[in-house]
């Protein structure tokens, strides 16, 4: 275990663990976009900085530092706070219409952006690039559908091409882990739509009662998981009825 | 762990190296070659396209037979390397990034070459060419529209 | 044969001696990049197809890169018992006559440069033209000079192992292989002082320990050549005028800390030096020196070369084991350090050129002598490449200590044509400028560091009164635009931002907030980013800021480009009392603004003008005025 004082208070945290931890300990939020618990640390967004004062002065992004002995940290020095404030300046410059993004700038106490907008040249966009998407999709799945493409200001996500994926599996994680809503996933009869990949995915009918539940592409599941072999042949509506009947039947029996 | 597990890794520097073996015998990176080499070296597609996007050495769009490179590093700015660039791009009607119409040359912006001091310099196919002056580029490209190869001694220049 | 034993290593060496000190005459003609680029390969076949013609029997060998770039091509010659002359901007007629003169046993004294005095010679400098021509040690830019990390450039034949080994090559190797043991290795290299030459200045013992020591299936050395800091060309130099020094480097490197596995990254822009190392790496394989069973002493180790594809971030630690992984050159953030958790997660050291070509010298010198160069606390010489607008460009090796001023005025000969010489930039895109009136400087760590400028890779681009510093600020910012790999925001926005606010300033649009904007902006970028290319891409802002603070200030408050180089500040115009009428601006101008009648003084439209001042730099007259 590793002590180190946050803002004053003193918390112990595991060796090894990330200072961004030991600033939840301490019961301290900070705005973040690129950190999620279930995915390896990024450091893309540089919003979770925190200024190290003690043994030695830095200026430290909290998700991708590891924890010493002994550390004195601030979150709220002059220097953290002016860091994350022209972050937020700048991301509302590139995403001027993303609530999630003002939002997160307002309780920062950054109510305008001084930059020029949009700074992408595209009013609509909502994309932090903060890498949710790419690496749910590559490190947790390993579908690896996407990728950031291009470098600089012209760093976008997408899939090769710009083009369907065939590595795609419908799954949604990426729309699931976005912070502001930049991904999309609709389902339209039996079509499941990602606009953002260029990416339609069939989907497979209950034959039950003909309803599209699942993405074609996730059949390989039921060879990976026999436990779930079958449940892959009906939709979760017909397969609640059928195991209820199943009790129910099992029950009268035992009566 | 990943829920789709993922064979083992290429060797180092393996990507790199095919990548850029197909772009020096296509003159630039097709679809279909960059599909057949994410299967061939058991790598996600959207891994390779992604390196293929990241690097400037590399074009998904097929080149010119000539490509000039203009150096814009800093002692060949310094030494008046826009200026050769913009006399290349109105001598030849197009832009850095852009190919000619007729398909003889595509202009491409470089950070140095590593001649520094022979600045400013630009790069024709395998012939770079140093210590240049505007009134030089118009009498190098002729020779590769006249289809005589690039002199570039010191007697050249000095003529 | 494969090298096994002291003589077989002393066999090589002594052939090497044949052909570096033979009983015949010997000419080196430079040819790696730059002197190629001047022209050399036609001077080469000239003297060649001369020696043929005259019946000669001479060595001529195609050596890399003597220094002296501004007079390349270069030759250097040695008659055995006459001497050794350097011959400096020399054609292909200069090559004929070459032969001819040394036909008859004579130097010709036409482009003479230097008596290149030999080792043990009693009249050092002969007879005939030789008593009359400076010492190479006396030229004003050799003078100051102390070569270590380029002591075989320009001397051996690059692609010559028996050369190499001659002056004194796989010393090192055979003695850390045959003697020491690896943590002996690391100890002498901790010893001597060395810090990695790219410009971290970390001590690269103490890295070479921290990896053996880390926990690991694997361990691995990478050569970073990556060298993508426009105006630096030093470690291109070395892969094309000595890349044994590397690869001995490397491989002594491996065995310290335990890696059986070497790569060697080199930029995609340089393709003679990734032929000479990949040359370099077969003849070492050939003669048992790399691969299995190095040298018999059980030791294995292999090189391979990846080459680049043109990312400047390519160069960061970091984003260069991204991208030999197979994916794009982003960098990851840190700690953990490489030499803990590298290459496929395992402790890999990455050392910079300079610094392995320094490590066979320090193992077969030992320590002390090391240590001993240079002044207190700075045990080390420093290779700059010195460019831009100098009269006298090249290579340039000197210790630490050495001025500012020595080096421009001494060493570089002073400003281009005559003109003031108003700063110099070092350090590349992550470096800064230094304003004249502290040139008394001296170059060392400290020093620069204070004056905002850092001593990374050793670039050192001369600037004068004609070169606008706002310009500069914006001409590196755009620089980092195109090379940001875009991860982290206040990079990829930041460096955007700041291009807008300079190009307002350039345009003479700028308002009265954008130069506290502009700092405010680039301290955020410089605090915040994941990397080092974010963390230094302010800082050619922040030194001109600084320094230069007078030339923002016309700009925003007066519209006004003092150096007359920013187009929406300027006017050209002809001065007709001084035009001949020539034509060659009319010609050469980009979009035809200029007419006039042949042998009249001709004009500009100004409508049409883009000020971007062809005219002005060819006119032999001096004709054409910037009006500011």
């Amino acid at each position: 275990m590793a002590t180190l004082t946050i803002n004053g208070t003193s918390v112990s945290i595991p060796q090894g663990a990330l200072l961004l931890r030991a600033v939840e300990e301490a019961g301290i939020t900070l705005p973040t976009l690129c950190h999620h618990d279930a995915l390896a640390p990024y450091g893309a967004c540089r919003l979770c900085l925190v200024m190290i004062i003690a043994p030695y002065r830095a200026l430290v992004a909290s998700c991708t530092y590891p924890v010493e002995e002994g550390l004195v940290v601030q979150t709220h020095a002059p220097e953290a706070v002016q860091a994350r404030r022209l972050t937020l300046e700048a991301l509302m410059s590139r995403c001027p219409r993303s609530d999630v993004i003002s939002k997160m700038a307002e309780r920062e106490g950054v109510t305008a952006s001084r930059f020029g907008m949009p700074s992408s040249g595209n009013a609509d966009e909502l994309c932090v690039l903060c890498g949710l998407c790419v690496r749910v999709c590559r490190d947790l799945i390993g579908a690896a559908a996407i990728e950031f493409i291009g470098r600089g200001s012209e760093r976008r996500v997408g899939a090769p091409f710009n083009m369907h994926s065939d590595a795609c599996i419908g799954c949604g994680a990426c729309a699931e882990v976005c912070p502001t809503g930049a991904i999309r996933m609709e389902d339209r009869g039996n079509q499941r739509i990602l606009q953002a990949w260029n990416t339609c995915i069939t989907l497979s009918a209950c034959p039950e009662c003909g309803r599209f539940f699942a993405p074609e592409p996730t059949r390989f599941l039921k060879d990976m998981f026999p436990e779930i072999k079958a449940c892959w042949n009906v939709c979760p509506e017909c397969r609640r009825q059928k195991t209820s009947r199943q009790w129910l039947n099992a029950g009268q029996k035992t009566d | 762990m990943p829920l789709i597990a993922q064979p083992s890794h290429p060797p180092a520097g393996a990507v790199l190296a095919r990548l850029h073996e197909i772009h020096a015998a296509k003159g630039y990176l097709p679809e279909a070659d960059l599909r057949a080499t994410a299967n061939d070296l058991a790598i996600p597609l959207s891994q390779l396209y992604s390196a293929a996007a990241f690097y400037s050495a590399f074009s998904f769009q097929p080149r010119g037979s000539h490509t000039v490179q203009g150096c814009l590093g800093t002692a060949c700015y310094i030494r008046g390397g826009d200026r050769l660039l913009e006399k290349i791009g109105t001598s030849l009607g197009v832009k850095p990034g852009e190919t000619t119409p007729d398909g003889l040359f595509t202009i491409e912006t470089v950070h140095c070459f590593g001649s520094c001091s022979m600045s400013p310099v630009i790069r024709v196919d395998e012939e770079t060419y140093g210590r240049l002056r505007v009134d030089r580029v118009a009498r190098i490209l002729k020779k590769f529209t006249e289809g005589t190869l690039g002199e570039h001694s010191i007697e050249e220049q000095e003529k | 044969m494969t090298i096994r034993s002291h003589a077989d290593l002393k066999n090589l060496r002594e052939d090497g001696i044949s052909l570096l000190r033979p009983e015949r005459p010997r000419i080196c003609v430079g040819m790696a990049t730059c002197g190629l680029v001047a022209g050399a390969g036609a001077v080469f076949e000239a003297i060649r197809e001369a020696g043929k013609t005259y019946g000669m029997d001479i060595v001529l060998v195609s050596t890399g890169c003597i220094g002296c770039c501004q007079q390349e091509p270069v030759v250097d010659v040695y008659m055995p018992g006459l001497g050794r002359v350097l011959y400096a901007r020399m054609t292909s007629e200069d090559g004929q006559k070459l032969i001819t003169a040394l036909s008859v046993s004579e130097f010709p004294g036409e482009h003479a440069l230097a008596v290149i005095p030999e080792a043990g010679s009693v009249a050092p400098k002969g007879m005939g033209i030789l008593s009359r021509l400076p010492l190479i040690s006396e030229l004003p830019f050799y003078a100051k000079q102390h070569k270590i990390i380029l002591r075989n450039s320009g001397l051996i034949n690059p692609e010559s192992i028996g050369e190499y080994a001659a002056v004194g090559g796989y010393q090192g190797l055979s003695r850390a292989l045959w003697g020491l043991s690896p943590r002996e290795v690391i100890d002498e290299i901790t010893r001597s002082g060395l810090r990695g030459l790219g410009g971290g200045g970390f001590p690269t013992g103490k890295k070479w320990e921290v990896c053996s020591r880390a926990a690991g299936t694997a361990r691995y050395i990478i050569c970073n050549a990556d060298e993508g800091n426009p105006g630096a060309y030093m470690d291109r130099t070395i892969l094309e005028s000595d890349p044994y020094a590397v690869i001995e480097g490397m491989t002594i490197g491996g065995y310290a800390i335990g890696a059986s596995q070497g790569y060697v990254y080199v930029r995609n822009e340089y393709p003679l030096a990734i032929k000479r190392i990949r040359h370099a790496i077969e003849q070492s394989e050939a003669l048992g020196l790399l691969g299995e069973d190095i040298l018999g002493s059980g030791f294995s180790f292999s090189i391979d070369v990846v080459r680049g594809a043109g990312a400047f971030v390519c160069g960061e630690e970091t984003a260069l084991i991204a991208s030999m992984e197979g994916g794009l050159g982003e960098p990851r953030a840190r700690p953990p350090y490489p030499a803990i958790k590298g290459l496929w997660g395992q402790p890999t050291i990455i050392n910079n050129v300079k610094t392995l070509a320094s490590v066979s010298a320090i193992v077969a010198q030992g320590a002390d002598w090391y240590a001993g160069i240079g002044t207190d606390g700075n045990a080390e010489t420093v290779v700059f490449s010195l460019v831009g607008k100098i009269a006298n460009t090249g290579l340039v090796e000197a210790p630490l200590g050495l001025t500012l001023n020595e080096m421009i005025h001494e060493i570089g000969g002073g400003g281009l044509d005559g003109r003031r010489v108003k700063a110099v930039q070092t350090g590349g895109p992550a470096g800064g400028c230094i304003p004249a009136d502290l040139f008394h400087l001296p170059i060392d760590y400290s020093s620069l560091s204070q004056a905002a400028s850092i001593m990374r890779s050793g670039g050192m681009v001369v600037m004068d009164e004609e070169t606008c510093m706002v310009d500069v600020a914006r001409y590196f910012l755009s620089f980092t635009i195109e090379e940001s790999c875009g991860k982290c925001t206040p990079c990829r926005e930041g460096a955007r931002h700041m291009v807008e606010i300079l190009t307002r300033i350039i345009e003479g649009k700028a308002g009265p907030g954008d130069l506290a904007m502009l700092e405010e902006v680039a301290l955020w970028v410089k605090g915040a980013s994941l990397c080092g290319l974010g963390q230094t891409a302010p800082n050619p802002v922040l030194s001109t800021l600084r320094y230069f603070r007078d030339e923002y200030d016309a700009h925003v408050n007066e519209k006004r480009c003092p150096s007359g180089v920013c187009r929406a500040l300027i006017r050209l115009a002809i001065v007709p009392e001084r035009c001949t009428g020539c034509g060659l601006c009319l010609r050469e101008c980009p979009v035809g603004a200029v007419s006039g009648e042949k042998k009249q003084p001709h004009s500009i439209d100004a409508a049409l003008c883009t000020r971007c001042r062809t005219c002005y730099e060819i006119c032999p007259e001096g004709a054409v005025e910037i009006v500011r």
